[in-house]
This record gives structure tokens, sequence and C-alpha cells, in this order.
């Protein structure tokens, strides 16, 4: 461990989609820290900007998406900029990456121990037989049943779950020290889903790995996250701890993503209140408003969210919010 | 390659046939078959004669304006029959489903599974040479494709919810499967008509050149290539520029026809061959 | 694995069968007597007694479900018929031309994947560049142009004008007199292949596998070798199979061309002589190697991609 500071340092991110004509920003003055061994969580709707943000923690950009701003640092080093030869070194090594679609993100073609050998061909120099010994031992550890067998299987023998399972074990192969999980969950039923947190959570607390955990289901987060940051319209609108969040949210639109989550035990309290949505919509990439990007669907608006945007503002926790009128 | 340049270029290309084709008459006073003159016999590109003569002393350019009149007969004839064919099997298998579905099915597989150009061939061979024996050969060998998706196309619709409702309605199944039906599947039928016309001429220009097809002394543009080789040594323009005919004519079409596809539906890639 | 490939075999046989009858049907039923044309090509009059004696030859004076039923016996045994001319079995005319098709078709295939292969992976490799471009541009010329014509300008620069290679026929056999031919009848499946070969690559790149092994941290050289061919050949191989179909055909046409003595060429001269027994074996046994080759195309199929056994 490189001492106290942390692990990943995200500053003033700003990335855009740039094409011959247009030039649109996707994410912008994103700032968060991960520590070493925490899991963080980066909350939103689908096109908030929060994948994005993941794929440009492990240098996956593709043309046209540029990060034009801001920095990056893992381990005290500056991933912007990296050469890609240095950037490979670590991804899958100290960086890896879970996708969300098990489905899809495996190899139809070859079997899924090859595809966990891999990553200890390229990161430790194994030679490819040590490498499918190993990946039996990785296929153990994610407690897939009859490892020695399974290796041998190719994706479209297995279920989602154990696909998911597989994504794991191929990401915490060279046990990284950051794991980025996309969604990991969200195309499982809902019984895997519980399975696969456990596993995760457990897996990466034994080896000190850090997550970034990205969801837009905020009951994942609450059960695997210390710090959470809510993201909109590519706007990190508020960050603070778990507990924090779910108590006192306060910008108006983590008010909005709390009041839409169901809640058990809840009818006794409020008794048939219905479940409320944020009126609106997510406005798209090249329609942002000028001033605060949820100003159009806010209750709280003055004209004064319609032309500047709000700078960060401290709270008590650890935390801050980016609203002129939170609470 | 840009979308609109494939269009415009292929267009401008088939324009250029079809113009020649018409025109024929007038843009040459010269009569392709009758003006032989062998005081003239293979004569090199010059003023009189654009792209020489050939061995009878015919004038090579009035033979190849009226030699596109056989390639378009032939490349938009058969593909009127197989469209035709590729249609009414297509949409009738995927409208009916049953035994008559299986048929179809099982004869689309066989057609695929026999080489086009050699089945033509047979036919040829039994039909004998000529335009109309080329027309039968050439459309009832290529429908295959447009059957195909025909009939995906239709079982998709089938149960779409406007199709159902002209059910309701008490509409006749030829009515819906007319318009209900067809115009869902002109674009992609055309794509496919369009690519098969450039292969139909291709084969034309085959089979007249093993001297199946069109025969002499009526020109087309793959029997004037069956005398240029044996005159390749000595007139070299006598197979050079029918040759370029075709090639510029089947190129147009295919780059029309992907054009076409590419303006239609961005996402349908295969080029069914 | 063994049993997709017996079960591909079994599904073979119907087929073939659905092939006979279909050539049979071309060739009998349709009108025209076969004696008739036999000698209407200037070998003696219309004699009645001639055409006669010639139908009781060749038997086809017999009913046509009768005829079909000798057809298919004869075909389970391998036996052809008789030529019309020569008098020989039909089987033997066949197997003297078997080879050399067979080594031109290969040929020309080599000739393709040599060059068509790598010219369309690397034109995905770099969408949009100068050898993207050329590569289109060329694959679509390869499709449009009249392969024998391509033939015939070749014929008149490498042979007859620089005289660096044969311009006809078959020699000693030898390399030499393939290369021209070859060449001519690799082009439109080099065209082709190159088009498939892009679009097979470009659409494997951009699968959310590809993303999974590039967050793995690998080079693209591994990335291309572990994860990329193996995808892209699965897409290519069935534009592979069917592409043999019209090579089949368009041997015929580069045979004759080049004077190329293959079963193309028999074939050919036999519809000139009206032989029919040859023209129709020589057109099952072409239609019949097309099947064989892709019922091989569906079997290298399965053993790439292990999906296609499994289900």
């Amino acid at each position: 461990m490189s001492g106290t500071r942390a692990l990943l340092e995200v500053q003033d991110l700003q990335i855009d989609i740039v094409s011959a004509k247009h030039r649109h920003n996707v994410v912008e003055n994103v700032s968060f820290t991960i520590d070493h061994g925490e899991t963080f969580g980066l909350v939103g709707e689908s096109g908030c900007g929060k994948s994005i943000t993941a794929l440009a923690m492990i240098g996956l950009l593709r043309s046209p998406l540029v990060i034009s701003s801001g920095s990056i640092r893992f381990r005290d080093r500056e991933l912007r900029g990296l050469p890609e030869r240095e950037l490979r070194k670590l991804r899958g090594n100290r960086i890896a990456m879970i996708f969300q679609e098990p489905m899809t993100a495996l190899n139809p073609v070859s079997p899924v121990g090859r595809q966990i050998a891999e990553m200890f061909v390229l990161h430790q120099g194994a030679t490819w037989h040590e490498a499918e010994r190993k990946a039996v031992e990785a296929l153990a550890s994610v407690q897939v049943p009859a490892p020695e067998q399974r290796v041998k299987s190719y994706p479209h023998e297995m279920s989602g779950g154990m696909r998911q399972r597989i994504m794991i074990a191929i990401a915490l192969a060279c046990k990284p020290d950051l794991l980025i999980a996309d969604e990991p969950t969200t195309a499982l039923d809902v019984t895997v889903q519980a399975e696969i947190l456990k596993l995760m959570k457990e897996l990466c607390s034994a080896r000190g790995t850090a997550v970034l955990m990205i969801s837009h289901d905020l009951g994942v987060i609450a059960k695997m996250c210390r710090n959470v940051g809510i993201m909109y319209a590519g706007h990190l609108v508020e960050q603070r701890p778990v507990e924090a969040i779910f108590r006192s949210p306060s910008h108006p639109y983590t008010n909005g993503l709390l009041n839409s989550l169901p809640r058990l035990g809840s009818r006794g309290i409020h008794g048939r209140k219905r479940l409320q949505e944020i009126t609106g919509v997510v406005p798209s990439i090249s329609a942002f408003p000028a001033g605060c990007r949820f100003q159009p669907r806010c209750e709280r608006a003055s004209a004064l969210c319609a032309t500047t945007q709000p700078d960060q503002a401290d709270l008590g926790d650890e935390g801050y919010v980016r609203c002129f009128h939170h609470g | 390659m840009g979308l609109r340049l494939n269009l415009v270029l292929g267009g401008t290309l088939c324009l250029i046939v079809i113009v020649a084709a018409v025109l024929a008459p007038w843009l040459t006073p010269l009569s392709p078959v009758m003006d032989a003159d062998l005081m003239n016999a293979e004569l090199p590109p010059s003023a009189e004669f654009w792209f020489g003569t050939d061995a009878q002393g015919r004038d090579v350019f009035t033979r190849i304006l009226y030699g596109a009149r056989v390639s378009l007969t032939v490349g938009i004839g058969s593909q009127l029959i197989n469209t035709t064919i590729g249609l009414i099997l297509g949409i009738s298998a995927g409208y009916f489903g049953g035994w008559w579905d299986d048929l179809v099915n099982g004869l689309t597989n066989l057609m695929l599974s026999v080489p086009s150009l050699i089945f033509a061939l047979a036919i040829m061979a039994v039909l004998g040479p000529g335009l109309s024996s080329l027309l039968i050969a050439l459309g009832l060998t290529n429908w295959s494709w447009t059957c195909r998706i025909a009939r995906s196309s239709t079982l998709s619709l089938k149960s779409q919810s406007y199709v159902q409702a002209a059910k309701t309605l008490g509409y006749s199944d030829f009515r819906i499967m007319l318009t209900q039906i067809l115009p869902n599947i002109v674009g992609p039928v055309l794509v496919i008509a369009t690519l098969g016309m450039g292969d139909a001429i291709l084969a034309e220009a085959a089979l007249s050149f093993l001297g199946l097809g069109i025969q002499p002394p009526q020109p087309s543009w793959g029997n004037m290539l069956t005398d240029a080789r044996e005159l390749i040594a000595i007139a070299p323009w006598v197979a050079i520029f029918p040759g370029l005919a075709i090639f510029m004519t089947v190129l147009g079409l295919n780059l029309f026809g992907d054009g076409l596809r590419d303006w239609l539906d961005p996402h349908m890639r295969t080029r069914p061959v | 694995m063994l049993r997709f490939i017996l079960r591909r075999l079994l599904q073979m046989v119907p087929t073939v069968i659905a092939v006979s009858l279909l050539i049979f049907i071309i060739f009998s039923v349709v009108p025209g007597s076969i004696a008739s044309s036999m000698i209407a090509d200037g070998r003696g009059a219309n004699d009645p007694e001639l055409i006669e004696r010639l139908n009781r030859e060749f038997g086809l004076d017999r009913p046509v479900h009768v005829r079909f039923g000798d057809y298919i016996w004869n075909l389970a045994q391998f036996d052809l018929g008789t030529s019309f001319r020569t008098r020989q079995p039909v089987t033997e005319l066949i197997g003297e031309r078997i080879w050399p098709t067979l080594k031109l078709a290969i040929a020309a295939m080599c000739v393709a994947i040599a060059i068509g292969l790598p010219l369309g992976f690397f034109a995905a490799m770099r969408p949009g560049s100068l050898l993207d471009s050329i590569t289109m541009v060329g694959a679509v010329s390869g499709l449009s142009v009249p392969q024998f014509w391509l033939g015939l300008l070749a014929m008149y620069l490498f042979a007859l004008t620089l005289g660096w290679l044969p311009s006809f026929g078959y020699g000693e056999g030898g390399l030499r007199n393939l290369v021209l031919p070859a060449l001519t009848l690799g082009v439109g499946p080099m065209a082709l292949l190159a088009r498939t070969t892009r679009a097979a690559v470009l659409e494997v790149m951009s699968t959310d596998f590809i993303r999974t092994a590039r967050s793995k941290g690998m080079s693209s050289f591994r990335l291309v070798k572990w994860h990329v061919t193996r995808n892209a050949l699965v897409l290519i191989i069935t534009t592979l199979g069917l592409q043999f179909g019209s090579m089949m055909g368009q041997a015929v046409v580069v045979e004759k061309l080049f004077s190329w003595p293959g079963l193309g060429s028999l074939l050919i001269d036999s519809v000139g002589l009206r032989d029919i027994p040859v023209v129709q074996g020589s057109i099952l046994v072409l239609v019949l190697c097309f099947l064989v080759i892709n019922t091989v195309v569906d079997v290298l199929y399965a053993v790439i991609d292990p999906r296609i056994s499994h289900g």
C-alpha cells in the first residue's frame, strides 16, 4: 500500500463526444476519491454518464468519446496521457472491470477456463498449462461447482448467474487494487443478484480490493457501499456517505430517486401512498440546459438555476451537494 | 463509400446503359448485323470506328449499343420472373404455413443447393439457345433469396396487430397479402432484384460466351467476347470494349443496389450471393 | 461431434435424391425428343426410322416413370449411363475430367483466401483508411466484372504479349498452366471474401466480449489472435461455402476459355454434341461436388463454433 493517499482520485473529469461538426459534453466536473479497500457507489439513470466515467477509469473510451480535461490519478500515477503500453499493464491486472451483460460479455467460442487463464498469461507470465490450473482455482473461488469440469464449458452452456461468476473470476484473477463493476447484477434474477453481490463483497474484502460500484439501483448501492455519488446528466450532483444520503437526501434529484424506491414496511407508516416518480425526462446530450442540468425537472428551481451552474456546497458529513436550494 | 455516392454513381451508370439501349438506332447510323465489310475488318479504334471493328468489319461501338438491349432485356426480364416467383411462393408459404410452407422451404433449399449458373446451363442445354430460353433459364433459377426474405417478413408481419385487425375485418387472404404484407417487403426485394439483375447480366454474358445464349450474328456482349477470344492477339479492342460494357453495367447495378440497401436499412449488411 | 457429422451426412441423402430428380425432370420431361434433337444438327434428315432405332437403343421409348426408376437404380450403383457419341460409360469420361476441375477450383479458392481474407481483415482494422477504401472499391469491382473477360485480358497480357505463361491448355498438369485459370476463377470469391471478412471483423470488433477482452489489458495483436479471428471465421465460413457454388458455375466458363480439360469443358462440348447422358452426368457431378463441399463447410463451422454441434 502506498501510504495514506487515496487509491483513486478523480479531479474535475470532463468527457466530450466529438464529431467532425459538433462537440457535446457528456460528463463534466466529476470528482471523487476511492480509498484502498473502499467500496464507492455511483448512481444515476441510464445515460447519465456513469458507465462512460467507468470506462474512462480503465482507459477504454473509444472515439468519438474523449477526456477533454481533468485528471485521474491511480496510486499516485496520472492515467490521462499514459501510453497504451503502460495502461495495458494496469488494465485487468491492477484495475479490473465487470460488465452488465453476462450473456454477451464472454467470448462465445472459447471455453471459460481459457478466458480466465488468459489473465495469468497476460499479467503473470504464466504458461498456458499453469494458467489453466490456476483457472480451476479461480473458478473454485467464485463458488462454481465442479470447477475441473466447468473450465471446459462454453458460455452458452451456463446460466446468467454462472457467467457473471466467471466474469468475477476473470476480474479478480490478478487480485486487482480496484474493481469497476458496471451494473453487475442488473441483468440477473433477483435471487441470483443477492448471491452475486454477496460473493463480490466477500471476495473483495478478503483481497482488500476497492470497488467502484455503478448502478441505477440505490438498493444495491446501500448494501455494498460506504460512500455514494449521485450522477445526473453528466454531473455529480451529490456525494456523501450512504447512511447520510438515505437519512437526509440533500439534492432534489436524490430526493426524487429515494421517493421512487419501494420500501419494505413503508405501507404501515404512510398508508397506501403511491411510489413517486420524477416528472419529465433526462435531457439529451445535445440539449443540456445552461445552468443546473436538473433545473427543468426540479420543483425548487429558481431563476438563478436556469443561468448558473451551482458550485459544490460542503455538507457537514464529509459530503457535498451541487444545488442552490439544497436541504 | 458514402451512401449518396453509391446511389448517384450507380444510377448514372445504369442510366447510361438504358439510354444506349433505347436510343441505339439514333446514336449510330450503322446496323449491328448488316453493315459487315470485310475491307474494314479488324480496324483499331479511330474517329470513324470509335471502338474499332471486328473480324467481319462490323463497328464494335454499334454492336455494343445494340448489345445493351439484350443485356437489359435479360436483366430486367429474368428478374421480373424471379421476383414474381419468389414473392408468390414466399408470401403464400409464410402466410398459410403448414405443408405448403414445408414444400416451398424444401424447394428453396433445393434451389440453393444447385449452383444457379449450372442450373441455367442445364435448362439452356435442353431448350436450345435464344433470348426466350435465356429469360426462362435465368428467370427460373434465382428466386430463392427473394422467396426467403418474403417468407420470413411475412411470418413476422402476420402476427402484427394491423394484419390481425384486417383479418378480423373480414378481408380476404389475397387482399391482406396484397395490401398489408407486400408493401412492407418491397424495399428488400427491390434490393435483391437490383443485385440479381447484375448477376443475370453476368450469367447471360457467360452463357452467350459459351455459345448457349444469344446466337451470332445478333450482337450480345457475351457472344462478342466469343469471337474476341480468337482475335485477342491481333485485335484486342474487340475483347476490351464489350467486357468493359458488361463491367460498367453490372458495377452500376451493384453500386445502386448497395446504396439502395444502405438507404433502406443500414443494418441489413449481408449480401445474398 | 461425430454424431453431428453423421447427422449432416444423412441430411445430404434427400438433397441428393431431390437434385437427381430435378436434373432428370429437366432432361426427360421437357418437350422435344432427345433422339430428334440429336440428329437435327445435320447428321441426317429427319428420318423416322432412325429416330425410332435410336430411341430403342437408348431405351428412350419407355415411359418416363420406368426411365426414372432405372436412372435412380443406376445412380445408386454409380452408373451414369453410356455416352450417345463415344459409347463409353459416362462415369469413365467424367472420371478422367474431374481431377483437373477440382485442382482448378481448389487453386482458385486458395488464391481467393490468400488475398481476400487478409485484405478484408486489414481493411476492417483501419476502417476509413486508404487501404480500406481501395479494398472496398476493388471488392465491388471484382463482384461486377465478368471473370472470363478478365481471364481473356490476362491471357492477352501475360501469355500473348509478355509470354510469361502458357495461354491455354493443361500442359503436363504443371503449375505454369494452372496460374492464369486459377487467378481468373479466384477473382469473384476473392472480392466477396474481402467484403465478407471486413464486415465480419467489424461486427466482431463491436461486440461486448471484445470490450471485455480489452479490459483484460491485452494488446491488439492478442485481441485479434485470441478473440477476433475465430469469431469472424464463424461468419466468414458460411459465405465461403456458398461461394463454391457460384465457383462451380464460373469454372465451366473459365475451363472453356483456357481449354482446360475439366468437367466444364466436357459439359459444354457435350451440349454441343447433344450427348445428353454426358451432359446430365457432368451436371450431376458438379452439383454433387458443391453439396459435398457445403457439408464439409458445415462440419468446419461446427468445429469452430461450439454452439452449433451442441444445439
